[in-house]
């Protein structure tokens, strides 16, 4: 069995179908895309995958476990973290407080997760803003405290939605070594993203949903040169 | 910082524990060990609400279940009412659980309803269940002291002990889980944490503490009923306005908001001490609820949370952006 699988994954809101019959498999250590128009469902995927939704039909597997119909704290423990589309900081604390409360995931000593939490920090290049208010952060360091902060939770398995989007053509170019860099440290990565630049770089292998059902998957330039993909995003001449 | 706070802790302890060697007069003791009460009962509300986001417009349930587990005691066990200080918090407790059972499926103001109205239930079980509490008839014991020195320093251990703990916990594991869910428990959730667990935990220390209260306060006042201990306004709504008042989201925002309240209670409930028409002290509630607007508009995060902006006015300055704790309304 893969390391992570999911199986004819739906997802029913009254009469609308978000997710439909979604299948796919990542492997261990790679960087999976996950990529399609605006409201196709990516979101949708990752908000079942951790819990948010209940699934209407479909199955789970984390590490030949499955994880569906647990809950969601449940699911970070089993070591898949993630991150917000739309970002969630802690507000009123400081950067440092809201990556030590993430890093509790594994301890309960402060001081095992006070350092644990500066040594993500210092790894995400926020080592500089470690008491600065969280709400006080501008959206890229929001974003980048997000990815520390799943990143303390120690995951096996990272989900990444979007963290790419708002970001200055800079900061995108820092968030692009920053994921090769996680990956490097032996965590897995799937990855929702619009800017194609930066997905057709990074991912080893992509996934394109539309209307929730998959149209095309395969290595970045195949699925880049995918007819499919091309109208979705394009239309038809 | 850290020190300074616990030197600051230490000293006013000692200040208080030489308060009534110097002042000799029952009536300034007693108005300190009623403050001293709200401390206690504040610092909990301060625990669930001020720092885990759940707001409780129930803690009579808990202040009430205190007293009444200490009347029991001794109207139906026949025991001292002292055994209810044992009693007292886990009782509490218990009915903390319940509570936390029934209202936290809820989030936001359906929550903050739900408790209302629990509340409001165990209040009517107080009433009516007559064979248990006597009713509104009430529960009247025998205090084992004259003097107002014992009970002083038992309430000022208890309130000591009750801010000495919470501050603790705050540092703690558990203190940042609370904060994480009141500031959003779906990424509280994605880090995880069981949002039900640590919210029950929050609840449980906190009913643990007003409990304790609840039964101290049987044994001092020697009188309960009902509509004391489970009242809306003299407990749950007063236990709001010491933390917010004083500064929720901050462990000495509720002593300090508990001495406030209690002193301005007692200035309307003796018109001034007699300096003041008659009628101000009709007009207490309609004082309480012009301070909470004035507080909200002007200081939401209370006298300790925006002491900078209070210092800053005083200097005339700018005042600066409220910072951090404090409850977003």
């Amino acid at each position: 069995m893969s390391f992570f699988e999911i199986k004819r994954l739906t997802k029913a809101f009254g009469g609308l179908i978000a997710v439909n019959d979604l299948s796919s498999s990542v492997e261990e250590g790679e960087i999976y895309g996950l990529i399609g128009p605006n409201g196709s469902g990516k979101t949708t995927v990752f908000n079942l995958i951790t819990a948010y939704y209940p699934i209407t039909s479909g199955t789970i597997h984390f590490r030949g476990k499955e994880t569906n119909g647990l809950p969601t704290w449940k699911i970070c423990k089993a070591g898949i973290g993630r991150t917000f589309q739309i970002v969630k900081p802690l507000r009123r604390m400081t950067v440092l407080e809201n990556v030590m409360t993430s890093a509790f995931c594994r301890t309960s000593s402060s001081t095992v997760a006070r350092d644990r939490a500066i040594e993500v920090l210092h790894f995400c290049e926020m080592g500089k803003k470690l008491d600065y208010p969280a709400k006080s952060l501008t959206i890229g360091d929001r974003k980048r405290m997000e990815i520390a902060r799943a990143l303390a939770t120690e995951p096996k398995l990272l989900l990444l939605d979007e963290t790419m989007a708002c970001l200055t053509p800079q900061e995108q170019a820092e968030g692009v070594q920053l994921i090769r860099k996680i990956r490097d440290s032996g965590i897995t990565i799937i990855i929702v993203e619009h800017i194609m630049q930066v997905i057709m770089n990074i991912c080893d292998r992509i996934l394109c949903i539309n209307y929730g059902q998959e149209i095309a998957r395969g290595t970045p330039s195949e699925v880049a040169n995918n007819q499919a993909v091309i109208e979705a995003y394009l239309g038809k001449e | 910082m850290k020190k300074r706070s616990t030197l600051i802790g230490l000293g006013l302890l000692a200040l208080f524990a030489v308060f009534p060697l110097v002042e000799g007069s029952d009536y300034y003791r007693h108005i300190v060990i009623i403050a001293l009460m709200w401390v206690v009962i504040g610092s909990s509300w301060n625990l669930l609400a001020g720092y885990t986001g759940q707001i409780s417009f129930g803690h009579a349930i808990f202040f009430g279940v205190g007293a009444y587990s200490a009347g029991i005691c001794t109207t139906k066990l026949g025991i001292s009412a002292w055994w209810g200080m044992l009693l007292g918090g886990p009782m509490a407790m218990i009915s903390g659980l319940l509570l936390g059972w029934i209202c936290f499926r809820l989030r936001g103001s359906y929550f903050n309803l739900a408790t209302l109205a629990v509340a409001e239930v165990f209040r009517l079980v107080a009433i009516y269940w007559r064979d248990l509490t006597e009713g509104m008839q009430g529960i009247l014991i025998i205090t084992t002291f004259r003097s107002k020195i014992p009970y002083y320093f038992l309430a000022l251990g208890l309130a000591a002990l009750c801010v000495f703990s919470i501050s603790r916990i705050m540092k703690s594991k558990w203190g940042f889980y609370f904060v994480a869910i009141r500031e959003d428990q779906d990424a509280a959730e994605a880090l995880g944490i069981s949002s039900f667990k640590y919210k029950s935990l929050s609840l449980m220390v906190s009913s643990f503490f007003t409990g304790l209260a609840g039964a101290f306060y049987m044994n001092y006042m020697g009188f309960i009923d009902p509509e004391v201990v489970f009242s809306l306004y003299f407990i749950s709504i007063m236990a709001i306005l010491v933390a917010m008042i004083g500064g929720a989201g901050t462990v000495w925002g509720p002593p300090v908001g508990a001495f406030v309240m209690v002193l301005l209670q007692e200035l309307f409930r003796s018109s001034f001490f007699g300096y003041a028409p008659k009628w101000v002290s009709e007009a207490h509630a309609l004082a309480f609820g012009l301070l909470v607007i004035l507080a909200i508009r002007y200081m939401a995060n209370g006298v300790v949370g925006d002491f900078p902006k209070i210092v800053n006015l005083w200097n005339r300055k700018k005042p600066m952006p409220s910072g951090a704790g404090g409850i977003e309304i």
